[in-house]
């Protein structure tokens, strides 16, 4: 039977590398020197900054969309609409109060944080929404929440309407980048392995039996979608000061099919299937390139392929133990000391 | 502790509960029987708050259940089992215990996003309680696995532990004997009297098994069709006319 856990994994790997878990701070550390080394000295040309920062943005939006679709269950398309969101208000701030050059050093990171928190409050009413709505509904209520933002969008014409926001810096550099997908994972990951995160995965299993278990399912629910929706409105601020240029239409379906195909790409529930499903599709979607428009025949194809071997995604369900807190790896691990002294009735029972 | 009074329950024009009356003393141990569809799991999805009753008052040491949030009840200090098992099957046993404890954690969304070392002490208090619950269970082995995994025992076990996870002083126990056989219903009824004491809870119990009602039970109430045909202590029951005629059918004078 394919389900597989922490446990199953983790014990496979046994004293393997994954057992060092100093190795992902360590790399932690390398990856943000290089982020600041890598546009200083060159060593990569701009294009491979961009399919970088573009990898950093993609892993934003998966593993915080993971977050409700993978571990809470539910089938949100509206993460586009989130990001648009975001990519708007932080790129209407940047563009209003800082000219061309002008923008201080708190003003970026503040507009990108204002970006999320605005997508963060409209997360709030999808989350109501989904209260009384699951399933195929919710996926209804969330696909008119991204076309209701679209169209908004188009009729403001303080933020240019259909034509889109122009002249934005390109303020989104490669630290900020890292920055904030580390922050991303950091955060989703706590909150995953905490009593909310373990009350979001009961809503995923069984809501009814997790009411009845006491877990409050509403306010798990409220944190999911905020908390989803905000990484999704600062990813869609980091995207807007890359491009230097947006308009409502990239904001479409087509943008959250993206977003869930990455998401079921790498697996439901799982963080380390998200960052490597978010970076995979990225780099071979550029390195497509050449085959022009044939190569959007090859994601689909992969898709179907993958639904056929492996219907949940690379990762599906597992986790990679550096990503799990040591002491929930500790409590599951085969030699866990039990606690001592303990009567119980059930001596003569099969375990 | 628990007063229900003149609970109605209907769906649609179907009268699944009605006229029910309870008073259940501290420390009691009760049990509901019926054929099947007398009303009995309804009767547990009204107390639980699954669905809200269509007419009467149930109030559970003072405090007023009906309308009151499932969640809320459970905080109360009711838990229950589920007479097909209903555990969280992908998640590991011991998280499945650990989800349990949801309302006794004291922290907030910001510490646990920020993972602060009072949230951390939190954790461990938790981790602790679960595990000694695990043990006490004889599950702590199984900590790891998927709880679908378990065999089917085991899952009763743990759906046991799951609800006492909650801190229950009144458990509903739903057909807990469903699918065991003899030696296992042994079991079961010095394991039901064990976790009574040792937990000190007040306990209704749903079940067919006639054995295991009269052998624990100090006062039955037999449901059929919704309405109360029956109360009293087993050996009442058991020579109860109405009782012999809901199970066996009305005796046909010629």
């Amino acid at each position: 039977m394919n389900t597989p856990t922490i446990t199953s994994r983790w014990t496979a790997c046994g004293e393997s590398i994954l057992a060092c878990r100093w190795i992902l701070p360590f790399l932690l550390v390398v990856g943000g020197i290089l982020s600041f080394v890598i546009p200083s000295q060159g060593l990569l040309n701009n294009y491979g900054q961009l399919i970088l920062a573009t990898v950093g943005i993609n892993i934003i939006l998966t593993v915080s969309l993971n977050l409700v679709n993978g571990y809470m269950g539910e089938f949100s398309v509206g993460h586009a609409g989130f990001m648009a969101v975001g990519a708007y208000i932080s790129a209407f701030l940047t563009v209003k109060f800082f000219p061309y050059g002008a923008a201080p050093f708190y003003g970026f990171p503040a507009a990108v944080l204002a970006g999320g928190i605005g997508a963060a409050v409209l997360g709030l009413i999808i989350a109501a929404l989904s209260f009384k709505t699951r399933g195929d509904y919710l996926a209804i209520v969330t696909l008119a929440f991204t076309m209701i933002v679209k169209s908004v969008l188009e009729n403001i014409d303080a933020v240019g309407g259909a034509l889109g926001l122009r002249g934005i810096e390109k303020l989104t550099t490669l630290p900020w980048v890292y920055f904030w997908t580390v922050s991303s994972v950091w955060i989703i990951r706590n909150l995953v392995y905490s009593r909310y995160g373990r009350g979001i995965l009961t809503i995923r299993e069984d809501e009814i039996a997790a009411n009845l278990m006491g877990v409050n399912t509403r306010q798990a629910k409220v944190l999911a979608f905020v908390v989803s929706s905000f990484f999704a409105g600062v990813a869609g601020g980091l995207f807007a000061h890359q491009l230097q240029f947006i308009n409502p239409s990239m904001f479409n379906l087509i943008k959250s099919t993206d977003i869930l195909v990455m998401v079921y790409l790498g697996g439901v529930g799982s963080l380390a299937g998200s960052v490597l499903s978010a970076s995979l599709y990225t780099v071979l979607l550029e390195a497509l390139r050449p085959l022009g428009i044939y190569r959007m025949m090859f994601m689909p194809l992969m898709l179907i392929l993958l639904m056929l071997f492996r219907p949940r995604g690379i990762m599906g369900l597992r986790e990679l133990a550096w990503f799990v807190p040591k002491r929930d790896l500790d409590a599951v691990s085969p030699d866990a000391v039990p606690p001592p002294e303990i009567k119980r009735p059930l001596g003569n029972q099969p375990g | 502790m628990l007063e229900i009074e003149k609970l109605t329950h209907r769906f649609g024009g179907l009268c699944a509960i009605s006229d029910f009356n309870l008073s259940l003393q501290k420390g009691e141990l009760m049990g509901i029987i019926g054929p099947n569809g007398a009303g009995k799991t309804t009767l547990f999805n009204l107390i639980t708050g699954i669905y809200r009753a269509s007419e009467g008052r149930m109030s559970f040491e003072g405090q007023e259940l009906v309308g009151a949030p499932a969640h809320g009840i459970v905080n109360l200090g009711i838990a229950r089992t589920f007479q097909n098992i209903r555990l969280f099957k992908e998640m590991s046993v011991l998280d499945n215990v650990r989800a349990a404890h949801y309302a006794h954690v004291k922290d907030n969304p910001l510490t646990a996003l920020l993972r602060t070392p009072g949230f951390c002490s939190e954790e461990r208090r938790i981790l602790k309680r679960s595990q000694e619950l695990l043990a006490l269970f004889k599950l702590e082995a199984h900590a790891g696995k998927p709880a679908g995994s378990l065999p089917y025992g085991s899952q009763r076990r743990l759906e046991i532990a799951r609800a006492l996870a909650t801190g229950p002083k009144l458990l509903l126990l739903d057909e807990p004997a469903a699918g065991m056989n003899a030696s296992e219903i042994g079991q079961l009824m010095e394991f039901i009297a064990w976790i009574r004491k040792e937990f000190n809870l007040t306990i209704i119990l749903i079940e067919h098994s006639m054995r295991l009602v009269m052998a624990i039970c100090e006062r039955l109430k037999v449901l059929d069709f919704g309405t109360t045909i029956a109360e009293g202590a087993p050996a009442e029951i058991r020579v109860d006319r109405r009782v012999l005629e809901a199970y066996l059918g009305e005796e046909v004078t010629p």
